[in-house]
């Protein structure tokens, strides 16, 4: 259970290049459809609604013609140092893979304690709060290998874990012990129109990934948690990268700039 | 606890009378069973909360009535252990007062998970890095350590005491209550604790989240320390209520005197660890992470929840209750022993609620909960169920032994 900063040879992660990123929801569409995440006839109240991954529009505040804005797409941050929510969790429903570093959930150990979902400092746990149902034509396109999860328990984006089992076994299917670069991709990767999403090993210099988080665009969210997240964003725009990190000590407070319409 | 041969026979109120006092608060407790069956059958959507606020009110009550009830362990421990001899007057009625709010709080829990059947799984699956894992087991076991400890109330009673077997399980009991004791201390000790760590070690939440020792928070041994100084407070204020309703004597007037100063004294060594504690977060843990002191403070939950945690039910119930005149003084032992309890409830409610309230993300806002009259139900249901077992304890059993002495 142990999540201490491992030294796995594999450690997928994601970069997501905001400057690319126009905000079309493509990515949690085909999240969406990948993973069977239920919805509801009224989706109104956001406070409930399941979304594994989540759009946040956010707009520096100033006066056109400095008037900007960016989309931040939020998937699991798949945290790599002491995993919040694997640390608390008291029946081990959410797992760490070593070899990985994949954080996912097992959603029939779940007893719905939610207590992961108040570790959890990016909001990406969803608890079920109702039956999941789907309009009878719907159930016909749900993907048959990903189990939809029942009322009662906590569910949240695992990076299309279930991807990765194919890869092997197509892998091993193949003769091969280990995954090539392009094997395994989430569905919000691939769905990405303008290919502002990467995803690969963070340290196999063979993928894209590895190279862009060195970036000095490169920053993560709420860094100073020291959660060391996997999901990387890229950004030229200062006050993106500092509103991200909640920066209102040390420098001058995020929204406070914003109010004030400062564009770095 | 008397393991006297001879019970006294003690003047009781008449059956109509007191089924009637019963039926409001078995009236209460429908409501709340209807509460419940909503939720289990229709699922938490019955509740106010959400996504953000994944503890609500529920979780509130099982902190305090958790906190509340250490008055038993910790009698238990004074009594048994340290010889604290006075306690003997109402060992036995802090001893259920602990039990009601142990099981409320299990049964509530119950209601609160979204998988009821399932709550095994923190047994069968345990994760041992988990705080909850350990208050799970520690709540668990302490109520069978209460119910052993319930159980020579029990065989009291003058008709139970007439089969051979319970009677002498009773009395063998009694005579080794001390393991017992013990045993509850210790349980009680770590699960009291790792409620604080539950909420401290949440290194992602900076309202909440602690430094500490080792691997315990500093939140670990503040809830030990403010649960043992509320928890004789409820224990004066029911033993208190009881005499009053009743409108007899229970126990020598100076008992509660005692235990309230004990209570104050508790409470004045909790608060100012508190302060020191709220400093340090303050001006070093939370800037650390990003966050302006300020920035916790949101209405409606501002600057009042500190304030009142500290003064209005920290620094004035404690000066009440240390004052030997005021705490010998009806009026003022209730109000002192009142707001020290209030003051623990606001602050269990302070890491439950506001914890959740304050966004650490940045995109996100300050959100605020209302829970539903479902969750009041069973609030109100798990209040209900303490005050009719204690009404049946008291009419049956004989929880306080100098009852009769002092009425005679």
């Amino acid at each position: 259970m142990s999540t201490e900063s491992p030294q796995q040879s594999v450690r997928y992660g994601m970069v997501i290049d905001l400057d690319k990123c126009t905000g079309c929801g493509n990515c949690a569409v085909a999240c969406h459809m990948e993973n069977n995440v239920p919805f509801r006839t009224d989706e109104s109240d956001k406070s409930r609604n399941m979304a594994w991954l989540r759009i946040y529009k956010v707009k520096n505040g100033a006066e056109y013609p400095h008037a900007r804005v960016a989309y931040i797409p939020r998937p699991c941050m798949q945290c790599d140092r002491h995993t919040p929510c694997v640390s608390v969790c008291p029946a081990s429903a959410t797992n760490y893979d070593k070899s990985t570093g994949l954080v996912d959930q097992i959603n029939t150990r779940c007893i719905g304690c939610r207590y992961c979902m108040a570790a959890c400092p990016y909001m990406v746990r969803c608890f079920n709060w109702w039956d999941p149902a789907w309009p009878a034509d719907a159930e016909k396109y749900l993907n048959p290998d990903v189990a939809p999860r029942m009322r009662g328990v906590v569910e949240k984006c695992t990076f299309c874990s279930h991807r990765y089992i194919q890869a092997k076994n197509r892998a091993r299917q193949e003769g091969r012990n280990y995954l090539e670069k392009g094997d395994y991709i989430p569905a919000c990767v691939e769905a990405c129109p303008v290919e502002a999403m990467h995803f690969g090993d963070l340290n196999d210099p063979e993928y894209e990934v590895a190279h862009l988080i060195k970036s000095p665009r490169a920053f993560r969210l709420l860094e100073r948690l020291h959660t060391e997240p996997k999901v990387y964003y890229l950004s030229s725009h200062e006050w993106v990268r500092r509103w991200a990190d909640n920066d209102a000590v040390n420098t001058q407070s995020a929204y406070s700039q914003q109010r004030q319409g400062v564009e770095s | 606890m008397s393991s006297q041969t001879d019970m006294p026979t003690l003047q009781r109120c008449s059956a109509p009378k007191f089924l009637l006092w019963l039926s409001f608060w078995v009236l209460l407790l429908l409501w709340g069973a209807y509460g419940a069956f909503l939720c289990l059958y229709k699922g938490l959507n019955q509740t106010g909360m959400n996504n953000y606020f994944v503890f609500g009110v529920w979780i509130t009550v099982d902190l305090a009535i958790i906190a509340l009830g250490a008055g038993a362990f910790f009698s238990g421990f004074l009594f048994y252990v340290l010889r604290f001899n006075f306690l003997k007057e109402l060992i036995g009625a802090a001893v259920v007062v602990g039990f009601i709010c142990y099981s409320g709080a299990i049964g509530m829990l119950t209601i609160d998970i979204g998988q009821p059947l399932r709550g095994y799984f923190s047994f069968w699956h345990a994760n041992v890095h988990s705080m909850l894992t350990e208050v799970i087991f520690c709540i668990t076991l302490y109520l069978f350590v209460l119910t052993i400890e319930f159980v020579p109330l029990i065989t009291e009673n003058r008709r139970i005491r007439e089969m051979p077997f319970l009677r002498h399980l009773g009395e063998n009991l009694h005579g080794i209550m001390v393991v017992f004791a013990l045993v509850g201390t210790f349980l009680s000790f770590f699960h009291q604790g790792s409620l604080g760590g539950m909420f401290g070690t949440l290194f992602a939440r900076p309202f909440s989240y602690r430094t500490g020792v080792a691997i315990w928070p500093w939140t670990f041994f503040l809830f030990i320390l403010s649960a043992i100084a509320a928890g004789p407070a409820l224990t004066t204020l029911v033993v208190w209520a009881t005499q009053k309703i009743t409108r007899r004597r229970l126990v020598n007037r100076p008992t509660l005197s005692r235990l309230a100063k004990l209570s104050a004294i508790l409470l004045v060594i909790y608060l100012v660890l508190k302060a020191a504690d709220t400093i340090y977060w303050a001006n070093f843990t939370a800037p650390e992470m990003g966050f302006r002191f300020t920035d916790f403070y949101k209405s409606p939950y501002g600057m009042w929840l500190l304030f009142g945690e500290f003064y209005l039910f920290g620094l004035v119930p404690a000066i009440i209750l240390l004052i030997p005149r005021a705490r010998d003084n009806d009026f003022w032992l209730v109000i002192g022993c009142l707001f020290t309890c209030m003051g623990i409830v606001l602050n269990r409610f302070s890491f439950t609620i506001q914890t959740l309230a304050v966004p650490v993300m940045p995109f996100e806002k300050f959100v605020v909960y209302s829970p539903t009259w479902q969750e009041w139900s069973i609030v109100a249901a798990v209040i209900s169920y303490g005050v009719i077992l204690f009404s049946l304890a008291y009419r049956y059993l004989h929880l306080f032994p100098r009852e009769a002495e002092l009425n005679g």
